[in-house]
């Protein structure tokens, strides 16, 4: 399943579909595009350790929420392949980073491209907001700063069970505004699990603009180690700085990648939204269509024909 | 069709707060998707940002009503009281603190799938001592929430309708009293929030076939007027039926089944809500569709009640409303 494409590739198709996606949709969580995709793409196409799917290219419809009544019940990590001993699992804790995930699925060749145009549709299972239903998912994240947390514990068991696959988080910086965060990474500590390892996409970033102005956290960096965690950090749009970032030691310790991110990168024009870069929607149909031919200039695209789209 | 408001709460909770200064506006990284941004832009001083940190954010509310201060929280519903419920309780429901509690996107009114769903709110807070509870129907009622909250000795927590919201009633909440919205005497139906336009839209239909129905819709939940309500029971010669945007269990349904069971009143009681389930995510209209919330459903539902067929169909129940997904009137696709 690895490396036909190169990892560069992969997320410059990821940006390009969500790019095409917002387009279409006039709007959508294009930024965690410009932020996340190098992160996303180097997980899947490098990093983590997947069998081959176990469920359908093409998504099945909703199938109902787990109940007694609903025995056929799944979630959606089949699309990272089978639960064994030796491979990887991966949550996606920031829900609302769906819609890249997705994009991510379908470059690396786990998702067909159908798969997004049934995003936020109803009956479907791609929901914007990524439920445990939907592809890539294992768990529901959508209350952020639960996910490091469920990480822990699933590691925790696994290496009781003496199980050698690593259990990945996708993280984001918003999430250590919650105590909960907090809480997993001394835990995290406190019993030793260090097959837990997380990238956080260090944007900078949230629903009301630019951190700071929304309530300072600090020195990530330091907190963390104060709370028990071997802490590396990267330029997220740098593959390089990445590999060795994840190739810290971190003996009886989880390991956290601070991944740092520009959140129009690749996407020059998204600089003129900043600090509203959390859901971008076209405020006018001049901007969706100046928007329309910058970025698909900078993704070295066609523009995208989204007349008649809804 | 109904006249429809753009964002009613972002005038009525500006108004409100600059006539009553001890009024304070706390957000949690939510302030457009509660639409109070141009509150935070043109009242910075009344204006308090707690961040992405809901536990930390009630009990500091709690200890902002000491300080005399009636901070208004503004967030989704669910993030009002699923992480923060022990601060909810020890810091404000406990002792009493004059905390007023806006949670937006009650029920199935968002795409944001179960972790963006209030399903279960009201169960929730009926079942907290000291707590009142107040839902939102229309634009009227968002537009007069301030101050039927802010008028309670004691934390309320309110649900409250944001976007394009129908303007269905033209006189403000007032706090304890429900409205009598068609007064036949054959069926009794009971709703709030969002469902209070589906039995509207059911009544006209119902009314073709014959059945005239006494509809009541509740803007206060908690306390409740029960001397009122158990008139209404005995005037109807039929059953009972609620429509609600929650689980039946712990909201309108099972109040009406305690008043009835406490009376000992010997009628028929049919609750139409989530029937133990969570929601999945998708458009309105579609949610209501699936899981049985909407007039059709209610028509339904009154056909059981009754034991007979009223051959409504969908078409004879007028154009449900659809919601696009984008809308000037809401900060994301939730
Ligand atoms: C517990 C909880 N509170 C609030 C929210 C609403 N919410 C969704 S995303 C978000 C911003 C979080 O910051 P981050 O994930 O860094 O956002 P981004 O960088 O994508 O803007 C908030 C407040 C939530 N999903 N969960
Ligand atoms: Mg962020």
């Amino acid at each position: 399943m690895k490396n036909e494409k190169s990892t560069e590739d992969i997320a410059l198709g990821i940006r390009r579909r969500v790019f095409e996606h917002a387009m279409r949709n006039n709007g959508g969580y294009l930024s965690q595009a410009c932020s996340a995709a190098e992160q996303l793409a180097w997980l899947y196409n490098e990093e983590l350790n997947l069998g081959a799917p176990t469920l359908p290219m093409i998504p099945e419809l909703f199938a109902g929420v787990p109940h007694a009544d609903n025995p056929g019940y799944h979630t959606g990590a089949g699309y990272n392949g089978p639960f064994e001993a030796d491979l990887d699992r991966l949550f996606i804790a920031p829900a609302h980073y769906a819609l890249v995930a997705y994009a991510t699925l379908i470059e690396v060749g786990r998702m067909a491209p159908e798969g997004l145009e049934m995003f936020n549709k109803d009956g479907s299972s791609v929901e914007m907001i990524g439920a445990e239903h939907s592809p890539g998912m294992e768990v529901h994240n959508g209350t952020l700063g639960i996910g490091l947390s469920t990480a822990a514990g699933l590691a925790w068991g696994r290496q009781k069970r003496g199980e050698t696959g690593k259990t990945w988080v996708y993280m984001s910086d918003g999430e250590v505004q919650e105590g909960q965060t907090w809480e997993a990474i001394q835990c995290c500590a406190h019993h030793h699990i260090d097959s837990v390892k997380a990238i956080m996409d260090v944007n900078r970033q949230q629903c009301d603009g630019a951190m700071d102005s929304v309530m300072e956290v600090g020195d990530i960096r330091a907190k963390m180690e104060q709370f028990g965690a071997v802490v590396a950090e990267c330029d997220a749009h740098d593959l390089g700085a990445m590999r060795d970032a994840a190739k810290t030691p971190h003996v009886g310790k989880p390991l956290i990648i601070l991944a740092h991110s520009n959140p129009f990168h690749a996407m020059p024009i998204l600089e003129e939204r900043f600090p509203r870069l959390h859901y971008v929607r076209f405020e006018s149909e001049d901007e969706r269509a100046r928007m329309n031919i910058s970025i698909a200039d900078a993704l070295g695209v066609a523009p995208i024909d989204y007349e008649g789209a809804r | 069709m109904a006249e429809m408001v753009s964002r009613p709460y972002e005038a009525a909770f500006e108004k409100h707060a600059l006539a009553n200064p001890d009024v304070l506006c706390l957000s949690a990284d939510l302030t457009s998707s509660c639409e109070i941004d141009k509150f935070r832009d043109n009242h910075p001083d009344q204006f308090l940002s707690l961040g992405m940190a809901e536990q930390n954010m009630m009990s500091f509310a709690g200890g902002l009503g000491l300080a005399g201060y009636r901070p208004f929280i503004h967030t989704f519903g669910v993030f009002c009281y699923r992480r923060p419920y022990d601060q909810l309780m020890a810091s404000i429901a406990y002792p009493r603190r004059k905390v007023r509690i806006m949670g937006f996107l009650p029920g199935i009114t968002t795409p944001g799938g179960m972790t963006h769903q209030a399903i279960e709110d009201i169960s929730v807070m009926r079942s907290m001592p000291n707590m009142t509870i107040l839902e939102t129907g229309d634009a009227t009622e968002v537009e007069s929430i301030c101050a039927a909250a802010d008028s309670i000795d004691g934390p309320v927590y309110c649900r409250v309708l944001r976007g394009q919201v129908p303007r269905l009633f033209d006189t403000p909440i007032v706090v304890g009293q429900m409205r009598e919205v068609s007064m036949g005497d054959d069926i009794l139906i009971v709703t709030a929030g969002i469902t209070t336009e589906e039995a509207m839209r059911a009544t006209k239909a119902l009314k073709g076939a014959g059945v005239l129905v006494r509809h009541l819709h509740l803007n206060t939940i908690k306390p409740f007027d029960k001397v009122t309500m158990l008139d209404h029971i005995h005037s109807v010669k039929g059953g009972v039926i609620t429509l609600e945007n929650h689980v039946t269990e712990g909201g309108i349904g099972s109040l009406m089944a305690e008043i009835m069971a406490d009376n000992g009143v010997g009628k028929k009681l049919k609750r139409l809500g989530l029937n133990d389930t969570y929601a999945h995510g998708g458009s309105r209209a579609y949610l209501m569709r699936y899981y049985g919330l909407d007039a059709l459903a209610l028509t339904q539902g009154i056909e059981d009640l009754m034991g007979e067929k009223l051959g409504i169909t969908e078409q004879d129940l007028a154009q449900v409303r659809v919601d696009a997904v984008h809308s000037l009137a809401k900060a994301e696709g939730l």
